[in-house]
């Protein structure tokens, strides 16, 4: 991208910028902190030391994103103070993020959806004229290809599998379909954002993120779910009760304890 | 393989005998320090002392997770929760290379996993205390983790090549655990005074649990004495059990933290500390299921074992329907 075109290009606020990274650290913080519940629960060693890894980079994409939104917004928070002392209502993650895990087969159903849409984002990202941005994405990147290797992977050996493992898959699809509308739906920050050059364009991650879910599914042998209208958007600050039992288990310690390092 | 033996006395009486230099070379090996690789001759009773002991050990990594997995979700900051996660990952890692050091002994995984699952196996008592506050995976890594590089470290030299090896990566990664519980125990030690009281708490509940975890005192130890002389055990678990005393008493008082013994005294002569009497019989209940958590450890295994059957039998059906190579359907 040239000088004079980015010179063109609006420049977003400090605020919108901050609240746009909050969004994509928050999705990654959330969904991190869901898989590590499974650590030493999963079907076998192998899935464990891998939903292990998935729940690493996430969270590590967390913590470059929250440490960037501390200083875009220069009031002194760094990474712990963002993660650990604010209430749902101001967290942005997308609502997929923070559904419990269920079964295997939910946990997978999940990931899926949510990989999908990180990969194609960050993907997106790499070119952003955020520098700080585009420099986390390109490493986020290569960590959601991974993540979508190992959940369509496995959601095709369980959409084929045996019939008990078909019937679970495609439950826990239908139950989460709803939380897909949020993805897929812009918002005024999101456009504004792929105006500024900053985001990418709304359009395309919807087409690239529906090409590769249908690949996915028709790999599984899954049809998609009808669309659901869902407009309680989790970057919004509009959560489901699933979010407010999930932080107050992660952020016990700190708060617990006041002004202590640790 | 010893049908023929059973068909003439004079035929088991020269069985015997070659059963007996078949020994004797054997032992030669081992005194030469050469190691012993999967398809080496072996005698039984070594084959099934080192499955017995690599199965356990594996077991205990992988029972091992739990406690520690207790406080992921509630690690205190986003570093500490990223480095217990890849602890506990680790300790995955290490229960699967010893899983596969035994399968080189001809037992699967799956048959070791379900010894551990109906009770038969054992893994480490130590695993059956309760992670209570943070300063308890501060003092797991510094303690629990310390204890088992005392009893690893001479491991990575045992006669049997595959564990030897396995031991070897295993010792590194314990090394790295042990000096990052330390240094949440450092930390907590310099903190608020509820961070010390926490601190000190935990060297409480787990100081003796350590001490235990060399196993029995050498006047009862029954398996010590042909494990030395097959080089599978290095050094006696009092050894080994003074050598962590002698190491860990400075390292609390460096923290200024009292140790839970008033008898612990300083041996000048001896260049010793001298511990108090263990209370064996705490050791002797943990042992036999009747710890705080056994039944909690067991039945999360347990859990885990069953929620996922589905998904194994998904993997394999899938597998068999597009001849991918079987991973996780194999464990059993």
């Amino acid at each position: 991208m040239s000088v004079a075109s980015e010179s063109a290009r609006p420049a977003p606020s400090a605020e919108e910028r901050f609240e746009y990274v909050l969004r994509l650290a928050d999705t990654s913080l959330i969904a991190g902190q869901r898989l590590a519940e499974l650590l030493g629960h999963g079907p076998a060693l192998e899935e464990d030391l891998a939903l292990g890894n998935i729940s690493l980079d996430l969270i590590g994409q967390a913590r470059l994103l929250l440490a960037l939104a501390g200083r875009i917004e220069g009031r002194g928070r760094d990474e712990d103070a963002l993660a650990f002392l604010r209430d749902a209502p101001d967290f942005r993650n997308v609502a997929l993020a923070e559904q419990p895990n269920g079964d295997f087969g939910a946990t997978i159903v999940r990931q899926c959806l949510l990989d999908a849409w990180q990969l194609e984002s960050y993907e997106c990202l790499t070119g952003s004229t955020d520098r700080d941005l585009a420099d986390i994405a390109h490493k986020a990147v290569k960590e959601c290809r991974y993540h979508w290797r190992f959940s369509s992977g496995w959601l095709a050996r369980l959409g084929e599998g045996t019939e008990e493992s078909h019937a679970r898959v495609r439950a826990a699809l239908e139950s989460l379909w709803r939380f897909t509308d949020e993805l897929l739906t812009p918002d005024a920050l999101d456009a504004r954002m792929a105006v500024c050059g900053i985001g990418p364009a709304p359009a395309l991650i919807r087409e690239r993120w529906e090409t590769r879910v249908a690949a996915a599914l028709a790999q599984a042998k899954l049809e998609r779910p009808a669309h659901q209208h869902y407009p309680w958007h989790g970057k919004h600050g509009v959560h489901t009760e699933h979010l407010g039992h999930l932080l107050a288990e992660m952020q016990f310690v700190p708060r617990a304890y006041p002004g202590a390092t640790w | 393989m010893y049908t023929q033996a059973l068909d003439s006395p004079g035929g088991a009486a020269a069985a015997d005998a070659h059963e007996r230099e078949r020994l004797e070379r054997f032992q030669e090996r081992i005194d030469r320090d050469e190691k012993i690789e999967p398809k080496d001759w072996m005698p039984e009773a070594y084959r099934q002392t080192l499955i017995r002991q690599i199965a356990q050990h594996a077991h205990s990594e992988v029972v091992g997770m739990l406690p520690e997995g207790n406080w992921i979700t509630r690690a205190p900051s986003l570093r500490r929760k990223v480095v217990l996660i890849a602890k506990v990952q680790d300790e995955g890692g290490h229960g699967m290379y010893l899983y596969s050091a035994a399968e080189t002994l001809g037992v699967s995984r799956g048959e070791l996993i379900e010894q551990l699952l109906s009770g038969r196996a054992k893994y480490s008592s130590i695993f059956n205390y309760p992670t209570l506050t943070w300063a308890d995976i501060g003092a797991i890594g510094w303690l629990v983790d310390g204890a088992a590089i005392m009893n690893q470290i001479p491991l990575c030299r045992c006669s049997y090549g595959p564990y030897a090896r396995a031991m070897v990566r295993i010792c590194k990664e314990e090394s790295f655990h042990q000096r990052q519980g330390y240094e949440i125990m450092l930390t907590l030690s310099r903190g608020s005074a509820a961070q010390r009281a926490m601190a000190q708490d935990a060297l409480d509940r787990w100081w003796w649990p350590s001490l235990m975890m060399f196993g029995p005192s050498d006047a009862h130890s029954v398996h010590t004495a042909q494990s030395m002389r097959w080089k599978i055990k290095r050094f006696s678990n009092d050894e080994l059990r003074q050598k962590f005393i002698d190491v860990t008493v400075p390292q609390a008082e460096f923290l200024g933290l009292a140790v839970p013994d008033p008898d612990l005294r300083w041996d000048e002569s001896a260049q010793h500390y001298v511990p108090g009497p263990i209370d064996w019989s705490e050791f002797h209940a943990v042992l036999k299921g009747e710890g705080p958590c056994n039944r909690e450890r067991l039945e999360a295994r347990h859990a885990a074992h069953e929620a996922g059957r589905w998904v194994r039998e998904a993997a394999a059906a899938f597998a068999e329907k597009h001849q991918e190579p079987l991973r996780a359907a194999q464990a059993g």
